[in-house]
């Protein structure tokens, strides 16, 4: 009845997808709560701009970059919180045995749960950015390709950010459910996402370089205040990126095993 | 012929607690194998190295040659397991859940099998409803389904009707039992219901303090321990209260 058994299959990532795509379809607040944090951040943000842009100086050049910033950092933290919800969601229904059981392989997971980051996100931020337009007059689209840079940069940390949190949920039960929710906010003051990083202390600097998207928001700066396009700051961002996705699925596998050894996949339910 | 499930001086401990105690043992394809004990014997903990879940301290478990610690996934379509620790998730409606899972099992017709079982199992007029809405006896029935999805050649069950009326009981054992029958599956069953036991089993392992400590068929055990049924069995082999006539062969 059953097929050959491929070492790694769409199919099998299709099913993943299915079932979230089926969950989501099924529950209007989970779709409605996706586009109502993004939306209330957006209209603070855009009205802080509004306010403080009126007032004259260096101060108000500066603050034309809150939107942009908010809404790059909203595609970091949803990225994550979209990828890891898809987790928990595995977890809350006590489904988690049920599919370590089968066939379906820990890389086609998480390429599974990477592909309902970008759902949730999308589903999150595009009519957002529609918003922003409409009541701010910032095109969110008009960085163009630069965008798709910042786009890409961000979720790859929001994905490696991700499996790590599962992995520690996977090892560690509902009790690091916290750490999910919480973690991406360590790197809110330290990737600079509202202020450019020779603000921080000259020793805290290079950890903030060593954090994919502190070249992103100081590349989104130059763009929306130079009007410079940093390619050397993407380059930048994408090789820690590498470095970090590799980090994420290793310290996944490694919780994986770490649960394994623990017990707790068969400890989920009880 | 490979054996569906060989365990060698398999082993697992968590720190200085000892769940499963070097025990060995082998389930023979198309055999109803039950796994007995009390609370605490080490059956979940066996059950979860046979599926791969936890990894065993010491020695080995192989489902069909395969180790599972090693290797699961040479076998994991070969398998399948239905639980009351593990749900379906609840806002998937009963097709949504078979749908997915027999996608993830690379079910060949997967449509045909979603009706067969929906038939075999009693699960059309509610296959549209949410697993999450449906009462003890239904998400028992859905869970079973599931776990026959891909028509496994090893079936392993844990309380399989745990909290059930005795007539939706009595269903499920008699569709295990054409299962087994049709498909030549081997089935691995952990129950307390020894009336559950003696029907559908081959023969029983009991175990006690993550050791096997009897071994046999059900007329086999109620004859080592001079008993009517395997309740006063357990309860002997529990309480200590009276050994086997003659040792386990």
């Amino acid at each position: 009845m059953t097929a050959q058994v491929a070492s790694f299959s769409l199919y099998r990532v299709g099913a993943m997808v299915l079932r979230h795509w089926y969950l989501l379809r099924s529950s209007w607040p989970r779709l409605l709560e996706l586009v109502y944090w993004p939306a209330v951040q957006m209209f603070m943000w855009g009205f802080l701009q509004l306010g403080v842009g009126k007032l004259p100086g260096a101060l108000a050049g500066t603050v034309s970059t809150f939107l942009a910033a908010f809404l790059l950092w909203d595609i970091l933290f949803r990225g994550q919180i979209g990828y890891s919800i898809s987790f928990l969601e595995e977890m809350w229904s006590r489904n988690m045995p049920n599919l370590m059981i089968s066939p379906l392989r820990p890389t086609e997971f998480v390429i599974a749960l990477t592909i309902m980051s970008v759902v949730r996100l999308s589903i999150g931020l595009i009519p957002v950015t529609i918003l922003a337009i409409v009541f701010f007059g910032f095109n969110f689209w008009s960085l163009g390709l630069a965008l798709a840079a910042f786009f890409a940069n961000l979720l790859m940390t929001s994905w490696a950010v991700g499996m790590f949190c599962s992995g520690l949920v996977m090892r560690h039960g509902l009790g690091a459910e916290s750490l999910a929710w919480s973690l991406m906010f360590f790197f809110l003051p330290l990737t600079c996402v509202y202020y450019p990083v020779s603000v921080l202390p000259e020793w805290v600097q290079p950890i903030s370089w060593a954090l994919p998207p502190t070249a992103v928001f100081e590349g989104m700066r130059a763009l929306v205040i130079d009007h410079a396009f940093r390619a050397d700051l993407m380059l930048w961002a994408l090789g820690l990126n590498v470095l970090w996705l590799a980090a994420g699925a290793v310290s996944f596998l490694w919780l994986l095993r770490g649960a394994k050894t623990s017990g707790s996949l068969i400890q989920i339910g009880e | 012929m490979t054996a569906a499930i060989q365990a060698e001086k398999l082993a697992k401990h968590y720190g200085d607690s000892i769940a499963v105690d070097g025990i060995s043992f082998a389930v023979a394809a198309g055999s109803i194998t039950g796994l007995l004990g009390g609370n605490g014997a080490g059956k979940t903990t066996t059950i979860g190295m046979t599926m791969g879940l936890v990894s065993p301290t010491g020695g080995r478990v192989s489902v069909f040659g395969a180790d599972m610690a090693r290797e699961p996934y040479k076998v994991l379509h070969r398998i399948n397991l239905e639980s009351p620790y593990v749900d379906l998730p609840h806002r998937l409606t009963v097709r949504q859940n078979l749908n997915v899972f027999g996608m993830l099992y690379g079910v060949a017709d997967l449509r045909g099998q979603i009706e067969r079982l929906a038939a075999d199992l009693d699960l059309i007029e509610f296959l549209d409803r949410p697993a999450g809405k449906l009462s003890a006896g239904q998400k028992t029935r859905v869970a079973l389904a599931k776990a026959l999805v891909n028509d496994p050649d090893l079936l392993v069950l844990d309380e399989p009707t745990a909290s059930l009326d005795p007539d939706t009981a009595d269903w499920i054992r008699g569709h295990l039992e054409r299962y087994r029958a049709r498909r030549n599956a081997a089935i691995l069953l952990a129950s307390h219901n020894m009336a559950e036991v003696e029907r559908l089993c081959d023969r029983v392992l009991m175990m006690k303090r993550g050791q096997i400590v009897d071994d046999g068929s059900p007329p086999q055990l109620l004859s080592r321990y001079g008993r009517q049924n395997l309740e006063e069995v357990f309860l002997d082999v529990a309480r200590d209260r009276r050994k086997a006539k003659e040792p386990a062969s």
